[in-house]
């Protein structure tokens, strides 16, 4: 099969790479990059286990082939945090947001995608801006709560700049 | 400090956090290939012929194995592990030869380099199909001249059974003030964990070795089933490893056909073979739960006292049966049918049936939702026909606390137990009277408020290994733990448990932190692979902490003795003069003549100054296998509003007030609550899975199976009380399926009672818009009473 040359900036490193054109964006992560943090959880685009960030929106990896990144820039959970968690992922933890793990790579991306946004959300727009995403272990609450708790420490930091 | 009772976050989170969690997909081996399944579009066919000449000469193909292959290689069929004296058992091929029975079921094997071209060469093999008239459903499989499925099973009868006292039953419903009876249907769910199985297998053809990385909750199971039973080969040439698991709610407990497969195409292939379930290969063929169909009748006397309980169940197992499928709706749904009340009479007689279906097994709760929900639709119609609130007629007929150890008629012994303790603060915190009130006036505005009670009970840790293999069980039930201290003091742990989101890591370390008064990150617990654990029975059934955790008790135990008699003969006392208290053998009395336990781990492996005939090494494992199960209870609420004009229901409240006993982590208690509890509540308004009269599965994706997303769910309230279990050294009780349990008919009550203006007596779940709209179409609502 024909292969098409794609160049793409990961969590800031620049990528080249020739690839099938059919190859999906999760798959070119998960399997060219080794970046396997971004998971599939389905083939619908239902599940959002394998969102990330493109350039700044949250989309779902497994919709999007790897050529439509060409030229632009991925962020994935690997990338979120230089040194120690973001505020996002040190919320999951505190408020026990994640059981399994598997949903959560998903969830903190777009987690975080919904407070650049909007970082004062209510609880119903947290609610509604996760609707795309499913967890089958922690019933949301603690997912919810851990938004929440991101928020005002994101809050809190931007005001102290 | 201590640990235990602590919400101490997860040791598990960081990895996960940050994308270095290591699930199965995420592996990769040199040389590693991929599979991909050609599966039967039929629910039922004859198989006539396979053609594979094109798929074979497609790019990247090395293989295709179909049936023949494998039967050729001698694979036996998929094992049964739980016996019942009248069970058939039809064999499960891996790979299907002669006759499908049920649409996805495995019809041949691609490998390719790639996972693409194993796909794209799977669409290339041609199958010649005789189709056969089905039986997809249950009604339909047992009526007379029904295709049949297997020629083991006339009729398509898999088993029947019963328990209890049918005799008793008749007198109790003799002389009855009044008879309550509800015809309803557990509908079939499907568990969706968000991580689609995946197995990866390698062999290794000097040494006849393989490995199998596989979803799997307790990988010694896996292991013994495809060595011993499926591959016929020795067990200790496979190694199973279950890396981190993304949830499994039952469904990762049984090894499937796929497992097999790999393993033997690795074989065949010389390189690694990996398999990654599509989502809709996890609708087709994880196993399904529930799926019964059932008629109910509790007689009462004057005064609204249970007197029996009759209950007859057609229990749909699908084309097959999975490997604990004969137990769920037997042993583990017909021994629950006293809940948390006193019956005096109760018979219970259930008949297992083939269909043309993905065959059914355990999942979340397994047969315990079931036998619960029964009983709290029963209580609920009763106190309509008595006049009397459900709340009342209830409180009337609690087990009391007083009565424990407290045998049922269907054979259990319940540990321990304070019902109504529980209710009543569940009644309080949701303000239940008040609310009972501002459903009075708004039903008079027209507006129909519902509030559903629901008190459960669950069975867990099955136990005693010598009962269950008394009941069919072809497994002891017992848990095992090695403890092992380093010369630094450091100790790991190796447990038989296996976590797929549970947080073992942590809840385990803080038991043996404060017992060995270390620190947590001195503890490293060590599970999922069969290459280092000793041998172990997994996780389900929340048997973790009742059981496995009571296996590293004892273990740390054994290590802590041996530590003691070093720290003796090193103080020169007697071991009887050693308090043990924060990491030091301390002399009773001497203040400061001590020894600290890294000390004694040292001085255990220089071993230059032991006691007599003492072994070097600081280790000990451990078997625990309890006398009894464990039985968590507790009473949920739910308060929903239903708008009759398009019967929509909106969750308002929710409150979960659970007793496991002593809790070892709240934190890990209540996100095990919380999501079994919004399973519970997704069982009750939006699960199904759908087959068509052809057998064909019509829920295959996330658009068509309705999952619970975070916007239907209510923050969920929480209320506990403690009532240790005497069965196991902390007293623990296991909390991983009771929201499950729990959830379903809360919901369910609180709909119906919303509804009872308009005289709907009961409607089946899922209770979507839809039906209830359907229910209330034709009707008025009466004038509020
Ligand atoms: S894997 Fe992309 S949405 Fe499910
Ligand atoms: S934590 Fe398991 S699916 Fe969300």
């Amino acid at each position: 099969m024909e292969r098409v040359a794609i160049q793409v900036r990961v969590n800031g490193v620049e990528h080249r790479h020739e690839v099938e054109p059919r190859t999906l964006l999760v798959h070119y992560l998960r399997e060219t990059l080794g970046l396997t943090g971004t998971h599939v959880g389905c083939d619908t685009s239902q599940c959002g286990a394998c969102t990330v960030l493109l350039d700044g929106k949250a989309v779902k990896s497994c919709t999007l082939f790897a050529v439509q990144a060409d030229g632009r820039e991925v962020l994935t959970v690997e990338g979120l945090s230089q040194d120690g968690l973001h505020p996002v992922q040190e919320g999951f933890r505190e408020k026990h947001g994640l059981q399994c793990g598997f949903c959560t790579p998903g969830m903190v991306m777009a987690a975080y995608a919904l407070l650049q946004e909007n970082p004062n959300p209510t609880e119903e727009e947290v609610r509604h801006y996760l609707e795309g995403n499913l967890c089958r272990c922690t019933g949301y609450q603690g997912i919810v709560e851990a938004v929440f708790w991101a928020a005002e420490r994101m809050r809190a930091a931007q005001a102290a700049d | 400090m201590p640990y235990v009772g602590q919400a101490v976050k997860r040791k598990e989170d960081y990895r996960f956090l940050t994308g270095r969690g290591a699930y199965t997909d995420d592996l990769t081996l040199p040389g590693m290939v991929h599979a991909a399944f050609v599966r039967s579009p039929y629910a039922h066919a004859r198989i006539r012929a396979i053609r594979t000449e094109a798929a074979l000469k497609a790019p990247g193909v090395l293989a295709v194995l179909t049936g023949e292959d494998f039967a050729r290689e001698g694979v036996k069929p998929m094992p049964v592990g739980w016996l019942l004296p009248t069970l058939k058992i039809p064999p499960r091929p891996v790979v299907a030869k002669d006759e499908v029975h049920h649409v996805g079921e495995i019809v041949a094997v691609v490998v390719a380099e790639t996972r693409a071209q194993a796909e794209d060469a799977a669409l290339l093999v041609e199958v010649d199909y005789e189709p056969l008239s089905p039986a997809a459903d249950l009604r339909k499989a047992l009526a007379p001249g029904a295709p049949e499925l297997h020629p083991e099973a006339p009729g398509n009868v898999a088993f029947t059974w019963e328990i209890g006292d049918e005799k008793a039953v008749e007198e109790a419903f003799a002389k009855a003030h009044k008879v309550v009876r509800l015809s309803l249907r557990q509908q079939r769910l499907i568990p969706n964990a968000i991580e689609p199985r995946a197995s990866l297998a390698a062999y290794n053809p000097g040494t006849g070795e393989y490995t199998l990385y596989t979803t799997s909750q307790n990988p010694h199971v896996h292991r013994l089933m495809h060595a011993a039973f499926i591959l016929g080969i020795p067990e200790p040439k496979l190694r199973v490893v279950a890396p981190d698991v993304g949830g499994a709610f039952g469904s990762k407990i049984f090894p499937y056909p796929e497992e097999a497969a790999v393993l033997v195409a690795a074989r065949q292939v010389g390189r690694p073979v990996k398999w990654a379930a599509r989502r809709t290969e996890s609708f087709l063929m994880d196993a399904h739960g529930r799926d019964h169909e059932t008629e109910a009748e509790m007689a009462f006397d004057a005064e609204g006292r249970v007197l029996g309980l009759r209950v007859r169940t057609l229990a749909n197992m699908g084309a097959y049966l999975s490997l604990f499928a004969p137990a769920i709706p037997t042993y583990l749904y017909g021994t629950l049918l006293s809940g948390q009340y006193r019956i005096p009479a109760i018979y219970c007689h259930v008949t297992g049936v083939f269909t043309n279906t993905t065959p059914v097994d355990a999942y979340r709760g397994a047969g315990r939702p079931e036998a619960s929900y029964i009983l709290e639709r029963l209580m609920d119609l009763a106190a309509e026909e008595f006049g009397v609130d459900p709340a009342d007629l209830r409180r009337k007929n609690f087990i009391p606390k007083d009565a424990f150890p407290y045998a049922t008629p269907v054979a259990l012994v319940y540990d321990s137990g304070n019902y109504e303790e529980a209710f009543q603060k569940a009644l309080e915190l949701v303000g239940y009277w008040n609310l009972r009130k501002e459903q009075a006036e708004l039903r008079a505005k027209g507006r129909y408020l519902g509030i559903g009670l629901s008190c459960y009970i669950e069975a867990c840790g099955l136990a005693p290994s010598k009962v269950v293999g008394q009941l069919g069980a072809q497994a002891g039930l017992w848990e095992s733990a090695l403890v092992r201290v380093a010369p630094t003091g450091k100790v790991e742990v190796y447990t038989g448990s296996h976590s797929h989101g549970q947080g073992h890591e942590t809840a385990f370390s803080q038991v043996v932190a404060d017992l060995l008064g270390v620190s947590l990150e001195d503890v490293e617990i060590v599970h999922g692979d069969t290459g280092r654990i000793p041998f172990g029975m997994g996780t389900y059934g929340s048997r973790s902490a009742p059981v496995g955790l009571s296996a590293v008790v004892r273990a740390v135990e054994k290590v802590l003795d041996k530590a003691r008699r070093i720290a003796a003969h090193l103080l020169e006392v007697a071991p009887e003069d050693l308090e043990y208290r924060e990491g030091r053998f301390e002399v009773k009395g001497v203040p400061g003549k001590a020894k600290g336990f890294q000390e004694v781990a040292l001085q255990a492996y220089l071993a230059h100054n032991l006691p007599e005939g003492m072994e070097p090494g600081l280790e000990a494992t451990a078997f625990f296998d309890p006398s009894n199960f464990v039985f968590p209870f507790g009473t949920h609420v739910a308060v929903v509003e239903v708008f009759p004009e398009t019967g929509e229901v909106k969750l308002l409240r929710y409150v979960a007030v659970d007793d496991c006993g002593p809790q070892i982590n709240p934190l890990l208690v209540k996100g095990q609550v919380e999501g079994g509890v919004v399973q519970g509540i997704a069982q009750a308004l939006l699960e199904e899975g759908v087959y068509d009269e052809n057998g064909q599965l019509l829920t295959t994706s996330y658009m068509e199976y309705a999952m619970p997303r975070a916007a239907h769910i209510p923050r969920i309230e929480h209320g506990h009380t403690v009532t240790p279990s005497p069965v196991n050294p902390l007293g623990v009780k296991g909390i991983g399926e009771a929201g499950t349990i729990a959830a379903a008919q809360a919901v369910v009550n609180a709909v119906m009672d919303a509804l009872r203006p308009f005289g709907v007596r009961h409607l089946d779940m899922p209770l979507t818009p839809e039906k209830i709209w359907r229910a209330l179409r034709d009707r008025v609502p009466v004038a509020a009473d």
